[in-house]
């Protein structure tokens, strides 16, 4: 276990040594303690390490994440995992505005509360959020998963493509174009594997499913006086 | 983009260390605000028929005292000058209505800061750390205080155009965001008797709020129009006499981060302010919801 204490040596000299560490690299195990609401904590990494994070951090921690698991145990400011390829984020606490946003791949995992926009924009990321998450989630989603225990803000799934949603808690006014959709065995099913692959606890079968009404993919002749 | 902050002591015991733990929390801000920075502070209240107003003037050398000595004859009544580099704390034993009036009469070079019985404030030029150092921020006591680090977007970067701002006595108001009505809502409230000293939107927020304490409203009532009547961004933070309270607008874009254990509640654009408060490891941290009312009060 290597450990970075960020109360004396700089953020920059953290993520360029996780940066620098080759495929075959035995330095595995990261420990990194005094974040203090810190910016850009362990962003940009490549290769299949844990780092452990001990506290708050800012903004856009473990951004564009690839193979690594990252731990966060406190909470999180906006833009966590953004941009995730790969691998697990995974915070213990809530996590601010943006979750995942523009994510495509890999698994995202709140224990907490989410702010608004979480999954903006995903395309192949699966978020799965113990709590609630806020206002226009999953807005624009396009591929992967999103999976809220708790309640969901209004608009959720705002103008969305291929992305599933599911809500265990009550959501309030639906996106454009985004509708309920039945909850088949299959579903039931993927959804048990996703949530025991997070490591949250949640009766699957007690989830309703939203995705897209696929009525803003084409320009359509009936609505022409509404463009 | 700019950085607020706001604390509000719920444990007495912790009065002595406001200054110096809203210091940390504005110096803390510095990235989101290197241009002017400002706070208000709620402490040392004026003894019963007494008021203090925090005034400023450009010059250090100011004639403050002399000032003082013309008010106490105009008045018939006691002064109390203290100074702190080019701001100027006046006490009076008179009604503030009263001073403030004398003061635009005979020394409108003067600025008036903030006015009431308990807050005082600071606001000046330069980065934050030498803006406490200079005002002696941290050996304050006090209740509450709030606090704002600006990075100019929208108008001047003078000690007139810097936050906190205030519109009513022992009422003052810090922003993150910027206001897209506030040329029309400047105009209303003009047509309802207020007056304004900077093109400022942030100004304009304020006058709003204490157009609607005027009337009678709550400071929850105030915010709850606030939400229809003002149209932008925002985050506010915003002290009143006995009471602190947060509001975000609808969508929420600008930042926001909330922490309260048993001996204090305290609010910042971003957590890395908040990360010397004593005890903020085990604080209950969470970002405010948009356009929801948070207020806490000293009673």
């Amino acid at each position: 276990m290597i450990e970075f204490d960020l109360a004396e040596t700089p953020i920059r000299e953290l993520n360029g040594r996780l940066h620098k560490l080759p495929p075959d690299t035995n330095e595995r195990a990261w420990r990194v303690v005094n974040p203090r609401g810190a910016h850009s904590v362990a962003v940009g990494l490549t290769q299949p390490i844990e780092v452990r994070i001990e506290g708050h951090v800012g903004y856009y921690c473990a951004g564009m994440n690839k193979e690594a698991t990252v731990v966060i145990d406190g909470q999180c400011g906006w833009g966590l995992a953004e941009n995730i390829m790969s691998g697990v984020v995974r915070v213990t606490g809530n996590a601010s505005q943006g979750v995942a946003a523009t994510g495509r791949g890999g698994l995202v995992v709140v224990e907490g509360d989410a702010g608004a926009r979480c999954g903006v924009s995903m395309k192949g990321v699966d978020i799965v959020v113990a709590g609630s998450v806020g206002h226009m989630s999953a807005f624009m989603a396009q591929r992967g998963r999103l999976v809220v225990c708790g309640d969901a803000g209004d608009d959720l799934g705002d103008s969305i493509y291929e992305a599933a949603i599911y809500v265990g808690g009550k959501t309030g006014r639906l996106g454009a174009d985004c509708v309920e959709k039945e909850m088949t065995a299959q579903h039931v099913a993927d959804l048990r594997a996703l949530l025991d692959r997070a490591g949250i606890e949640a009766d699957p079968a007690k989830f309703r499913r939203f995705g897209s009404a696929r009525k803003l993919y084409h320009f359509d002749v009936d609505h022409a006086d509404s463009y | 983009m700019c950085g607020i902050v706001g604390l509000f002591v719920k444990n007495p015991d912790q009065c002595a260390s406001l200054g110096a733990n809203l210091s940390r929390m504005l110096i803390g801000m510095t990235d989101r605000g290197p241009d002017s920075a400002g706070i208000a502070v709620y402490h040392d209240p004026s003894e019963a028929g007494w008021c203090k107003l925090t005034l400023f003037h450009p010059d250090e050398s100011y004639g403050w005292r002399a000032m003082g000595g013309e008010l106490a004859a105009a008045l018939g009544e006691e002064t109390d000058v203290s100074l702190k580099a080019n701001h100027a704390v006046l006490s009076a034993e008179a009604e503030e209505g009263a001073v403030r009036a004398w003061l635009a009469e005979h020394h409108p070079e003067v600025r008036i800061m903030g006015y009431g019985t308990l807050m005082e404030v600071y606001k000046d030029k330069g980065k934050p750390a030498s803006v406490v150092d200079k005002y002696g921020i941290a050996a304050m006591a006090g209740t509450h205080g709030i606090g704002h680090t600006r990075m100019a977007t929208e108008s001047a970067v003078t000690t007139e155009h810097s936050h906190p701002f205030t519109a009513a006595a022992d009422m003052c108001l810090v922003h993150n965001g910027s206001l897209s009505n506030h040329n029309r809502l400047r105009l209303w409230l003009q047509r309802r008797g207020q007056t304004f000293e900077s093109d400022n939107d942030t100004e304009v927020a304020a006058r709003y709020f204490a157009h609607r304490l005027g009337e009678g409203a709550s400071l929850r009532e105030a915010m709850e129009a606030g939400l229809k009547d003002l149209d932008g961004f925002y985050t506010f933070a915003m002290g009143t006499r006995d009471g602190f309270a947060v509001l975000r607008d609808g969508i929420a874009c600008k930042p926001a981060v909330l922490a309260e254990t048993d001996n204090w509640v305290a609010m910042a654009s971003e957590y890395r302010s908040l990360a010397g408060l004593p005890g903020v490891e085990a604080a209950r941290v969470w970002e405010p919801e948009p356009a929801v009312i948070y207020n806490w009060s000293l009673n």
